[in-house]
């Protein structure tokens, strides 16, 4: 509890006291009320002050205003009674201020533990950094003191305060923070680790990449902070709503008073104005608008929050609303459904291409004397030098690229390629690459490329991506490269399918025979393939225009290259997103691993939200509207009204904090 | 020019009636708060001082919501 928390419970403690002294106190008339005068000022002085403050700001239609006129109304009847030479009745308007501020109270601690949570939760934030001095001394600063190129250790059981690089030690790194995944990463020395991460078994040294302001638990941390700044629609359903609710409510308590009376006078019966009074007041203490104003938003945090410890970070509470309605998912293929890492699976060298390798080969060996004896032999070491030469030229001209094929590609050569043999690199989106080698044009890409080269080229059949290659504008064979298919993508789709999604789609770059066997494997709906980063945004273009307003479409990527179409798509996921901030930054809603059953964990964390969300609104405006109802006929008295309003926001707001449990579990297989 | 403050403020419904005034203040573009983690975002016009602006918002945030603080230091 705050100070201010302490002081209320105090004051409510001490009016609480005194009311049950006054029950016993035989005095009658005005020394009653001044009696109870004292009490009702020690709970609601404030709530007086500021309801004055209000009108006098012209700001006049406010819970405390609405409580103000309630009780103040309730002790002048009391008064007007005592007047008519009746008993007078003050404890009512005490007491209804005295719950009033009970309820109040009960609320800022509730939501203030739930606040804080939630925020726990997402508390990745490191205190301090060991700073490696020059003469060897460790000092603790401020993660914000450290220059970028300094050494920082971090030991077993600390968090690693920002992005670098290991320069020694080796250990084990618990990335659960950051990703929700609980099987820890092995680093050792000259590794890039990121922030966020918590040591667990060996000392690390690191030299700092980034100031702590640019490392990635700074950008997750701002980003989840201002998430709740983008508010979803139900949200501002609420704010209208207040902003119209409350001043109808007063303007319904003044005709509920008024009307009435004025028509029994009219009619000539006893005007009975006290008894209306009172229900007006008791129509208005019913009328706070408090629970949905606070469960509603708080809904949303407890989601976001939820969804973080699972390593998804959601940047807006509007995007958590959209992707409850997602019915169409769009999939990037690579890196996205499939691993993204490529195996040059076979080089097939064109058989006029390799005898012409054989022949440059053959002839220097011809000039020194040397006779072929053995043709069988010459061919088959041709055909080996052949392949060789040709994954040696596809990796050359792919080496500047960081697109996954490029890296496969120089994988499989296996050797340093010096940068300055190539020159003249120009890729090609979509198509390829061009570029000299050793002053040789070299052109390595798909068909396309090909064609557009005007080069007649091999049609290949087998599953795969297939990188053709011409070497001095000579169509010279063919690389096989496969991808492999995440081993949780078929999953993650029958559970998109499960949770309303209506059609999967598959969006590749790559050959069509690939792609539909990818497809086929994991159970999507649609392929489209062999499109260039322009036909992605188009072909979710056209998915837009199919689509009905209502029904949301996510695309998914891994954030690389994807850009337009995630900013395009009404919901854009980043898969795999750890220590890319491309990624971070493109993306409505970022996975921090590259599981794709994270989106349909997503996709439930968000159901369960909403539903949550509805459940609040229904419930609060429904009790709220009942009991009105009650009020205005003179059923429900103003204590009624003072647990209505209190039960209904301590229901709702322990409803909201439901948001913040998600459940993990998957089903087996 | 987008900058963000922390607030102090002990109610949802206070926390939205602080943005209402916040954006009506001259030299305010836009302006968010958010109650749960209590700060203020605020996206000054051009041109603005923001020093200025920003006790103008502060003044006039007090009047609406007179238990409400604002922490103009970071």
């Amino acid at each position: 509890m705050t100070g201010k928390q302490k002081k209320m419970l105090f004051r409510i403690l001490a009016a609480a006291v005194m009311m049950t002294v006054l029950r016993f106190v035989p005095v009658k008339g005005y020394g009653l009320f001044g009696l109870y005068l004292i009490p009702y000022l020690v709970i609601g002085y404030d709530i007086l002050r500021k309801a004055f403050l209000g009108i006098v700001h012209g700001e006049i239609f406010d819970e405390n205003f609405l409580m103000a006129v309630a009780t103040v109304g309730a002790m002048l009847l009391g008064l007007y009674n005592v007047s008519q030479g009746e008993e007078g009745e003050f404890a009512e308007g005490v007491a209804v201020m005295l719950f009033y501020q009970i309820g109040e109270l009960f609320q800022a601690v509730a939501v203030g533990k739930s606040r804080r949570n939630i925020t726990a939760l997402m508390d990745i934030r490191p205190d301090y950094a060991n700073l490696e001095r020059e003469d060897g001394r460790l000092e603790q600063v401020d993660p914000d003191d450290v220059e970028t190129g300094s050494v920082i250790v971090v030991r077993p059981g600390e968090k690693v305060p920002i992005d670098g690089v290991v320069v020694e030690g080796a250990s084990s790194l618990n990335t659960s923070a950051l990703t929700g995944e609980s099987v820890p990463r092995d680093v050792c020395s000259g590794q890039e680790i990121v922030s966020g991460c918590v040591n667990l078994t060996g000392m690390l040294k690191i030299r700092t990449t980034r100031e702590f302001g640019e490392s990635t638990v700074s950008k997750i941390l701002d980003l989840v902070e201002n998430s709740s700044m983008k508010k979803a629609r139900a949200e501002n359903f609420i704010t209208k709503f207040a902003r119209y609710y409350t001043p109808a409510v007063c303007y319904g308590a003044l005709a509920l008073a008024v009307l009435p009376t004025v028509g029994n006078l009219i009619l000539g019966n006893p005007a009975n104005w006290s008894t209306w009074v009172i229900r007006a007041l008791t129509f208005l203490v019913i009328s706070c608008p408090c629970a949905l104003v606070i469960s509603i938003p708080l809904s949303f945090f407890g989601g976001i929050g939820g969804a973080s410890g699972c390593g998804i970070l959601v940047k807006g509470s509007n995007y958590l609303e959209a992707l409850s309605q997602a019915k169409y998912v769009v999939f990037d293929k690579t890196g996205t459904l499939t691993r993204g890492v490529f195996q040059v699976a076979g080089v097939y060298p064109s058989p006029e291409w390799a005898s012409q390798i054989a022949a440059e080969d053959a002839a220097p060996a011809a000039e020194t004397g040397a006779v072929a004896e053995d043709d069988v032999i010459g061919a088959a070491t041709a055909a080996g030098l052949a392949e060789r030469k040709l994954l040696e030229y596809a990796a050359c001209a792919e080496s500047y690229s960081t697109h996954p094929i490029s890296k496969s590609l120089k994988e499989a050569y296996g050797r340093e390629i010096a940068p300055e043999r190539i020159t003249g690199v120009e890729e090609i989106g979509g198509h390829g690459v061009t570029a000299l080698v050793d002053g040789v044009p070299v052109a390595a890409g798909n068909d396309k490329l090909m064609k557009k080269l005007g080069i007649a080229c091999e049609e290949v059949r087998e599953a795969g991506t297939v990188v053709h290659l011409a070497v001095n504008g000579r169509y010279s064979g063919y690389l096989l490269i496969a991808d492999v298919v995440k081993e949780q993508a078929a999953e993650a789709i029958r559970a998109l399918k499960a949770s309303g999604v209506k059609k999967t789609v598959m969006l590749t770059g790559d050959s069509r025979g690939v792609a539909e066997h990818v497809a086929g494997l994991l159970g999507l709906d649609e392929v489209k393939s062999e499109l260039l980063p322009a036909d992605k945004v188009e072909a979710v273009e056209k998915l837009l225009k199919e689509k009905s307003a209502k029904e949301k479409l996510v695309f998914v990527g891994d954030g690389i290259n994807d850009a337009p179409v995630l900013s395009r798509a009404d919901i854009g996921v980043a898969m795999g997103a750890l220590g890319s901030d491309a990624a971070i930054e493109a993306a409505d809603i970022v996975l921090m691993d590259d599981d794709p059953y994270k989106l349909a964990l997503a996709m439930q964390i968000s159901r369960k939200c909403m539903r949550i969300v509805y459940e609040n609104i229904l419930f609060a405006l429904g009790v709220k509207g009942v009991c009105l109802a009650l009020g205005a006929a003179g059923i429900a008295n103003m204590w009624m009204a003072i647990f209505a309003d209190v039960g209904v926001m301590v229901l709702a707001v322990l409803n909201a904090v439901r948001c913040l449990r998600v459940k993990t579990g998957r089903k087996a297989g | 020019m987008k900058k963000t403050y922390k607030i102090e403020v002990d109610c949802a419904n206070c926390a939205l009636k602080m943005e209402e005034t916040a954006k009506k203040v001259e030299g305010v573009q836009d302006a968010t708060v958010s109650f749960m983690t209590q700060k203020m975002k605020v996206d000054f016009s051009e041109g603005a001082d923001e020093n200025s602006v920003m006790q103008a918002v502060r003044k006039a945030c007090k009047k609406v919501e007179s238990d409400c603080e604002i922490y103009l230091e970071n």
